[in-house]
């Protein structure tokens, strides 16, 4: 059986990168893996061998976070809308988003940072950790129609405040 | 849902259904039969098509857009230690110990076969050493034979004749390049013969005849330096059917050598060193 060190740290760039996008703050994100690893290091015994370690891993991350004063905060967030009202219809991207590239990177990312932390994190493990929709509802410990609603309001979000961003910065 | 006269999805909700399903189309998240549908509808449709590619293309950026913060390497190497399990100071220096331990051994291996190749070279050599000497002496102890029995066959065995050791002792003198003693033999069982100068390597000796009984004993005197080999504990030694005694005593190696029992010819040498 694998120790926990060589479980563990493989993910540490991962876990890291997400520590930061929900504090938003490097020291934070610092003391939230610091945290986390030794947390996730108590509790590698009720770990179940076989099972998904990096979701168990992001979860204690996000628990951890929760209870940080920082995650108190953005717990504390209302969303506009309902998790378990039906996803919203599709809509066919406009022509500025298509000019997303490599240098709207920065434009992408202040969107990102813009998202409440519940649509934040789900985008996060499906667009960055390409994490499946279980494996983030397992991480996040919500449901799976959950995932899913969160994950179409983030999309819609994201695109939204791209727009309004490249519209703004348009002369 | 809007439905035209025959009952049948107008395209816009046929299109607004397909697209519905592209987030978790490109997700991976559709079964196997959903996933085959679209990808058919995809075929035939371009629109669909290119709404998908535009939906990639933001998963691409978001994906790259996502992984933009790096850690300090020190935070890493920080927690790394703290989830190590406990090890005592020296393993973190078991490389080092390790090939420190390898040279050492390589070294104590390369001076233990060095040492076993410079023994085995000193025993072979010890070995032919000892069986040149042991070579030399059987030569020597054959060549003294040699000359014993040629005396013996010799109409003349001696030059000087004479029983008298005042006669035969001063003969030697200028034709030997040392002095020897001889002992007064009266009383004893052994007579004096006579002598003559003899040779061995190419040194000069006094070969010396005496009779017990009816036999005849020849002494042999050379330099201890002009032998080969040292005789300084030969003792006893036989060649052929001889006996053969021998000592050394002043520089010089005496051999007793005859046919007679060995207790003769140690009585002849006991006397012959007094």
């Amino acid at each position: 059986m694998s120790s926990f060190e060589q479980l563990a740290m493989p993910l540490f760039g991962r876990l890291y990168n997400f520590a930061h996008w929900l504090t938003q703050n490097r020291e934070e994100a610092e003391d939230l893996v610091q945290e986390t690893y030794a947390k996730a290091l108590r509790g590698f015994s009720s770990f179940e061998p076989g099972t998904n370690f990096k979701g168990w891993m992001f979860r204690i991350l996000r628990n951890t976070f929760l209870n940080s004063r920082t995650g108190l905060r953005a717990a504390t967030v209302q969303l506009d809308l309902s998790d378990h009202a039906p996803a919203l219809p599709a809509e066919r991207q406009t022509p500025e988003t298509i000019l997303i590239d490599r240098g709207s990177e920065q434009i992408i990312q202040g969107a990102i940072a813009e998202l409440a932390v519940p649509y934040r994190e789900v985008l996060l493990l499906c667009e960055v950790e390409e994490m499946s929709y279980q494996e983030i509802a397992t991480a996040l410990a919500i449901p799976i129609g959950t995932v899913m609603s969160r994950l179409s309001r983030a999309r819609r979000a994201l695109r939204d405040a791209v727009q309004q961003k490249l519209h703004g910065n348009t002369p | 849902m809007t439905e035209d006269r025959n009952g049948d999805l107008t395209e816009d909700k046929v299109h607004e259904s397909w697209t519905g399903k592209l987030d978790a189309y490109l997700d991976g998240e559709l079964d196997s039969s959903e996933m085959q549908e679209l990808d058919g509808h995809l075929r035939e449709c371009s629109g669909c098509t290119a709404e998908a590619l535009r939906r990639l293309q933001w998963k691409r950026a978001v994906h790259s857009a996502g992984q933009c913060y790096t850690s300090d390497p020190a935070l890493r190497e920080q927690i790394q230690k703290s989830i190590s399990p406990a090890r005592p100071a020296w393993w973190h220096w078991r490389p080092a110990f390790a090939a420190t331990a390898a040279v050492l051994l390589l070294f104590a291996a390369a001076r233990i076969v060095q040492l076993e190749i410079v023994q085995s070279k000193a025993r072979v050599v010890q070995n032919n050493q000892a069986q040149n000497n042991l070579d030399q002496r059987s030569g020597i102890v054959g060549e003294l034979a040699d000359l014993h029995v040629a005396t013996l066959a010799s109409a003349n065995p001696v030059d000087v004749v004479s029983s008298d050791r005042h006669n035969v002792k001063p003969w030697f003198a200028g034709k030997i390049p040392f002095n020897f003693d001889l002992p007064e033999l009266q009383g004893s069982q052994f007579e004096l013969i006579g002598g003559r100068v003899t040779y061995m390597e190419q040194s000069p000796g006094a070969q010396l005849l005496f009779r017990v009984r009816k036999h005849q004993i020849s002494v042999f005197i050379f330099q201890t330096r002009a032998l080969p080999v040292n005789f300084a504990r030969a003792g006893e030694l036989d060649a052929r059917s001889f006996h053969l005694e021998s000592w050394q005593r002043g520089g010089l190696q005496y051999f007793v050598i005859g046919d007679v029992a060995p207790e003769d010819l140690r009585a002849l040498g006991d006397l012959l060193e007094k």
